[in-house]
């Protein structure tokens, strides 16, 4: 069984990033598992980047804590980085730029000191260019066929030209030969490729892809970490599939201009982070009373103010489920991994425009920036299952035989057909004030009370709408795990490693924070052995709302709120620390 | 061909105060969608919050009553969405220097085909008297213990300097000349700007109508199409200093300033042939993007 961490360490600004995602591709094209994690100050030069990618012959869903192949780019990833070194490590690094002591490293740790420098001046490159000699050394360590990545270069750089293509092939290449000359066989793990069953993609990327899949077609996004890829996702296919995607001049001119399409006929986004978020608490209060259907990406990182803006938490649960004044129904969906970014980002769209309501996508930095396989079939059936439904817009000729029109209407299900502005005989007043079915302001206390209610049935017809949580793993095992969002990977990969331990856990993820599933957590709670709630802040928001929710009490939590995610290893640490 | 009775609605009529400025654009702008022969159903209005931003409420058209300060960005996608749609934004001086000054900046800088009149009265009405950004230099009200040093916005030179493409200003005692602007500001290919003084006159007891009409005067013989001659007849009112004995404004109305340029909606080649909201979004593949992902 293969089951190794490759990491990249440098300054800002060595296009870490970018081996760092050739690295995955790598190991996806070879049939493994892969999953990356990126670690970066909040500059464009300079300060500390650091690129984990792991990959195993079995299914992963989380980083680990061992670093297997170290590449330092300088001698600052080595100091940051030597505690992580399992014991029959590889260190690459350019002997002339980075001193390595010798004794440095346990006598089992691999040191492959490879000039660098000199290797891009060889090939008349750009010394900007040695991330990309590391990445040729790398593959050479453990695969012998240099074309599996001459292939994922052609792929990457195919749009910028001959002369991009070929600079990169001479300096992977060059980094690829002088591993294979000066070190043959001197690393002695190897990997065998397998049939590649599996796809490579980001959580931000799952949500951009769920969100043209779903029809988007009007995106206002204000760039913030950690949703920046879903702009420029966007962007990248605005043209094919006539999507407009806006820069707004902040944050409340984003939402208002989302709600301003949606009510004019488009399905809209916005997408931002916790802060940004902050932004536009007033527009969400405006699109729930207008009950102009929304979509919102909220991207959480670490808090208040500006916090730790390249970091992640799950901070902002009691935040996105109460924001704004007043009372008003939501939904909030929380998806784990690739697979359910996509999907209920698509969801999220179907359910906003059948309900009229605001759906709120909480996702983090984790999720949003890491990379993961996901099943390439899996993709497949998700995207040909789905159907996009855009609930009770009137139809041209349905509105026109319309003589009083009424926005509002009291409706058994609470959700009012929609017309559309140009349609005739659907002209109706949007309004903001408290109002009654025609949209026009008023303040009789009956109104106020059948408004009110009118707009919380939506929830209650969404229901139908809604899964179940689940419950995954054992039956009756001696502890329960719950949480929510992107802890579920590192959850998972958890539970897979304590069952090689013979211990049996199982998990409850609650995807679909509001509605609340009341009913199936107190029955879980109530019939489970031990509880242990894991969830990345520091107050136990998702345990307060389970409180709250069901009155019940979970016996264990289990928080972290330094920036990092969950580990694997600090989950069985845990769990073993509650069994025994 | 819309009549005045078209846009009437039978189920509710304004409330503003007997003589406020705001019945005569409530008056102007009906007729100026006659005058221009549109279809009610074509038009969308936007308005903020406050006295003058109840007016969809009594036009027949298709409203959309949003937050304080924030209805142009509203307003600006809904004209991307679908640029078939006239589409005119009604507020205050409050909603649009105030709260929201910085969306009007933006929304004149990409010159988005929409226009937007602002009800300008120099005084918050609805919470009964406080000052606004337009409140003259030296007045003293509800908000302020002390007469106000800070000088006026001036929302023609803000329009100028961001690149509106149409700037006037109207006064409420012409409801014919009024009409006039309005149906010149929608004509306009792109970002129109109707600033309109509006006398309030249950709490602005300064800027009152007798006050308008003895300084008011029609802009002749102007060159519109120059900035620099728009940017100095801008600068006669309002004053950024306290006036002097024996000295009296003399405040400008007309068209201040106009010009052709590229509208934000036909920068957008996704929209060049049918506007967004008539366009089907079913059935896309994307199977290419997963591929990519191999």
């Amino acid at each position: 069984m293969i089951d190794i961490q490759w990491l990249i360490g440098g300054e800002a600004g060595y296009g870490i990033m970018t081996v760092g995602a050739m690295m995955g591709k790598i190991f996806t094209r070879l049939g493994l598992s892969v999953f990356d994690y990126v670690e970066y100050p909040s500059l464009i030069r300079g300060g500390h980047n650091a690129y984990y990618v792991r990959a195993s012959s079995e299914e992963i869903f989380s980083q680990k804590k061992p670093v297997d192949i170290l590449v330092a780019l300088n001698r600052e990833t080595i100091d940051k980085h030597k505690e992580e070194l399992s014991a029959n490590a590889a260190v690459l690094y350019d002997p002339n730029f980075t001193k390595v002591e010798e004794g440095e490293f346990p006598s089992t740790v691999l040191l492959f000191p490879i000039p660098l420098l000199e290797i891009t001046k060889q090939v008349n490159a750009d010394k900007v260019m040695i991330n990309t000699v590391t990445l040729g050394a790398s593959l050479a360590l453990f695969y012998d066929d240099f074309s599996i990545l001459e292939k994922i270069i052609q792929d990457a750089f195919g749009k910028k030209g001959e002369k991009v293509i070929a600079e990169n092939l001479n300096t992977t290449k060059a980094g690829f030969d002088f591993v294979k000359k000066n070190f043959r066989d001197k690393y002695p793990l190897k990997i065998q490729s397998k049939p590649q069953e599996n796809l490579l993609i980001g959580g931000a990327e799952a949500v951009a892809l769920g969100a043209i899949r779903s029809g988007v077609n009007f995106a206002a996004i204000y760039p913030m970490t950690p949703i920046n890829t879903v702009l420029s996702t966007l962007v990248a296919q605005a043209l094919k599939y006539n999507i407009i995607v806006k820069e707004p001049e902040d944050e409340i001119a984003g939402i208002n201009m989302a709600i301003g399409a949606s009510f004019a006929g488009a399905r809209s986004m916005v997408a931002t982070s916790g802060g940004g978020f902050c932004l536009m608490v007033e527009g969400l209060g405006l699109a729930a009373q207008t009950e102009t259907p929304l979509v919102i990406i909220e991207g959480m990182r670490p808090g208040p103010g500006t916090g730790f803006p390249t970091w992640t938490e799950q901070g902002d649960l009691q935040f996105v489920m109460h924001a704004a004044h007043g009372d008003f129904p939501r939904i909030v969906l929380a998806p784990g991994d690739m697979n359910e970014a996509f999907d209920f980002t698509m969801h999220a769209f179907n359910l906003a425009e059948k309900y009229q309501l605001q759906v709120i996508v909480l996702v983090d930095k984790y999720l949003m920036e890491s990379h993961a396989s996901a099943s390439a079939e899996e993709f497949k059936i998700q995207n040909s299952k789905f159907r996009i439904e855009r609930g009770k817009i009137l139809t041209d000729e349905e509105v026109s035989s319309e003589t009083d029109y009424k926005r509002y209407a009291f409706v058994e299900d609470g959700v009012s057909p929609r017309s559309l502005p140009g349609q005739m005989g659907g002209i109706a007043l949007n309004g903001s004030d408290e109002h009654d079915d025609r949209g026009l302001y008023d303040e009789a206390s009956e109104n106020r009370i059948k408004m009110m209610d009118k707009r919380y049935k939506k929830l209650e017809s969404a229901l139908s709408d809604i899964p179940s949580p689940k419950l995954v793993g054992d039956t009756a095992p001696p502890l329960t795990i719950l949480g929510f969002g992107s802890t579920k990977m590192p959850v998972v990969e958890a539970i897979n490693w304590l069952k090689k331990d013979r211990i049996n856990v199982n998990f409850l993820q609650v995807s679909y924070l509001s509605p609340f599933p009341s009913d199936v957590v107190s029955e879980i709670i109530k019939n489970a052995k031990k509880t242990l709630v894991i969830e990345g802040n520091k107050t136990g928001q998702f345990e307060a709302l389970i409180r709250e929710k069901t009155g019940l009490s979970v016996d264990h939590n289990f928080r972290k709120y330094d920036g990092r995610p969950f580990y694997p290893e600090e989950i069985v640490e845990k769990v073993k620390s509650i069994l025994t | 061909m819309t009549t005045l009775k078209d846009l009437e609605i039978t189920y509710d009529k304004p409330n503003w105060c007997p003589g406020c400025g705001d019945w005569g654009i409530w008056i102007s702008l009906k007729n100026a969608i006659v005058q221009l022969g549109l279809n009610p159903w074509e038009i969308v209005l936007v308005s903020g919050i406050g006295c003058s931003s109840k007016l969809p409420y009594w036009v027949k058209t298709y409203g959309f009553n949003g937050l304080h300060g924030r209805p142009m960005p509203v307003a600006e996608a809904i004209k991307l969405v679908n640029h078939n749609l006239t589409v005119i934004v009604v507020a205050g001086d409050g909603d649009q220097y105030g709260e929201g000054l910085n969306h009007f900046i933006h929304a004149a800088r990409r010159n988005v085909n929409l226009t937007m009149m602002t009800h300008n009265n120099q005084i918050y009405g609805l919470t009964t008297g406080q000052f606004s950004p337009t409140t003259d230099i030296g007045e003293k009200n509800k908000a302020t213990p002390v007469p106000t040093v800070e000088i006026p916005i001036s929302p023609l030179s803000l329009a100028l300097s961001a690149g509106a493409t149409f700037i006037a200003r109207g006064f409420m005692g012409d409801n014919k000349f009024q009409t006039e602007l309005i149906v010149d500001a929608i004509k306009h290919k792109g970002f129109s700007l109707v600033d309109t003084m509006q006398p309030c006159v249950t709490f602005n007891h300064k800027n009152t109508f007798t006050w308008f009409y003895e300084r008011v005067y029609k802009l002749e013989n102007h060159d519109a199409s120059s900035k620099t001659k728009a940017f100095e007849k801008i600068q006669e009112w309002p004053l950024c200093y306290q006036l002097k004995e024996n000295e009296k404004e003399k405040i400008p109305l007309g068209i201040f300033y106009q010009e052709n340029r590229p509208t934000w909606e036909e920068g957008l080649p996704q929209i060049a042939q049918t506007p967004l909201a008539k366009q089907s979004i079913e059935n896309r593949d994307i199977s290419p993007l997963l591929e990519e992902l191999m």
